[in-house]
């Protein structure tokens, strides 16, 4: 009767840690839902991407639909050259699409904004390994006051 | 000043012999035929002693640490408006940290110093010396069951460590001081990863788990046996264990979250 309880106690153990860990895992870690299952990658050169990182998120108007996933200097301008993978959920977006880095808040973390462009019959659509031509940079905070100071100085 | 040398020297190579032998005592109670048949039931045994008995003291702690961390963060994080990473403070700081360090110290206290008296007493009483009369190898029998039960055990509570800690946040953070529902776990969620955090975490319990079980178990069945021996090998258990945990949580941290 002793070993029946034995593994009574001990079978509660193992379930109540694989309870823990189930909880960890999905409560409380990200199962990051975008870069999982079919993805596809887009390619974007920027002048100053500022201090985006790699796996920061692609949103389209606020929602995420991908991940940056590798971030290289590029050609012989030595041009930041950004990798994303978006989930092929989202296939539809036109070349004309176009790609900017933007803050979330006044002091948070950077991300990619990309804004879907005009659809007709001349445009094709982004596939696998293609570049996002129109990039808009960081804006860098230091830049933006040198900027002010500047124009002040000159009235 | 030779015998100072002198002295230098005898101490290394004692420690020196005494990390060989602690090492030999591992792979001898751990190498071997595999059989299950006979050690299933002890290595149950074992896991109720260093497992089950653990979990009372590991889940209290748990909840008052979570509870404590959330209070804390709340009043600093308040200051400056961003006490929706509360979540994102909570869970970090006990899957990263706080979880797999505490419990290996509780651990080291709780059922370290337990196993390593029991050695001792089992050495002192001499009853290693009959299983070995009796042909039944002691490190089999006696180390590898508590060994193994330890291992197993350790990372297992841990995460219950973690996710009781969270939860106790959750209460103080939320239900006490009012901070939103969905943005403590929504931004929980989008900044603690599977991989990086959760893995990790599990990865220092292991190590811990294997270096606390192994220094009680040496301790104990190297020990001098009378009750001044056992006693001493018992206090050198929980502050070998503790500052082999603290050093080495210091080295894994480097090694995982500092590049």
């Amino acid at each position: 009767m002793e070993s029946r309880k034995t593994q009574l106690t001990v079978g509660i153990f193992v379930i109540i840690a694989a309870l823990a860990l189930a909880f960890l895992a999905f409560k409380a870690a990200s199962n990051s839902a975008t870069t999982s299952g079919e993805t596809y990658r887009i390619y974007a050169k920027f002048d100053n991407i500022g201090s985006l990182k790699v796996r920061s998120p692609v949103k389209v108007g606020g929602v995420v639909v991908g991940r940056v996933t590798s971030i290289s200097l590029d050609g012989e301008y030595y041009e930041p050259l950004v990798e994303m993978t978006i989930s092929s959920q989202f296939d539809e977006f036109s070349e004309t699409s176009s790609v900017s880095v933007l803050t979330s808040g006044l002091l948070g973390e950077q991300y990619l904004g990309l804004q879907p462009g005009f659809i007709d019959d001349s445009v094709g659509m982004l596939k696998d390994g293609d570049y996002i031509t129109d990039t808009k940079s960081a804006l860098v905070l230091e830049q933006l006051i040198g900027q002010f100071l500047f124009s002040q100085g000159n009235e | 000043m030779l015998d100072a040398i002198a002295s230098v020297g005898r101490q290394t190579l004692d420690s020196l012999a005494g990390m060989g032998k602690a090492l030999l005592v591992l792979l001898n109670a751990i190498i071997g035929k595999p059989t299950p048949k006979k050690s299933a039931p002890l290595l149950l045994q074992q896991m109720h002693v260093v497992g089950v008995k653990s979990l009372l003291i590991i889940i209290v702690s748990g909840l008052f640490i979570g509870m404590v961390l959330a209070l804390q963060g709340y009043t600093i994080l308040v200051d400056y408006g961003a006490e929706q990473s509360l979540g994102p403070m909570v869970a970090l700081s006990l899957l990263r940290e706080l979880g797999p360090v505490v419990t290996a110290l509780l651990f080291a206290g709780r059922a370290g110093s337990a196993l390593t008296a029991e050695i001792g007493l089992m050495k002192a009483t001499e009853q290693l010396s009959s299983l070995e009369m009796m042909a039944v190898d002691p490190l089999r029998r006696v180390i590898a069951p508590r060994f193994w039960a330890g291992l197993i055990s350790m990372p297992m509570l841990a995460l219950i460590f973690s996710a009781v800690g969270i939860y106790g946040g959750y209460m103080v953070g939320v239900q006490w001081l009012g901070v939103d529902d969905g943005a403590f776990w929504s931004v929980m969620q989008s900044s603690v990863d599977w991989y990086d955090d959760l893995l990790n975490g599990i990865i220092k319990s292991v190590v811990f788990a294997f270096v606390v079980t192994w220094i009680a178990l040496y301790k104990g069945y190297n020990s001098t046996p009378t009750s001044a021996g056992i006693s001493s090998a018992t206090t050198s258990t929980v502050v070998t264990a503790s500052l082999a945990v603290l050093g080495l949580d210091f080295v894994l941290t480097a090694l995982m979250f500092g590049g």
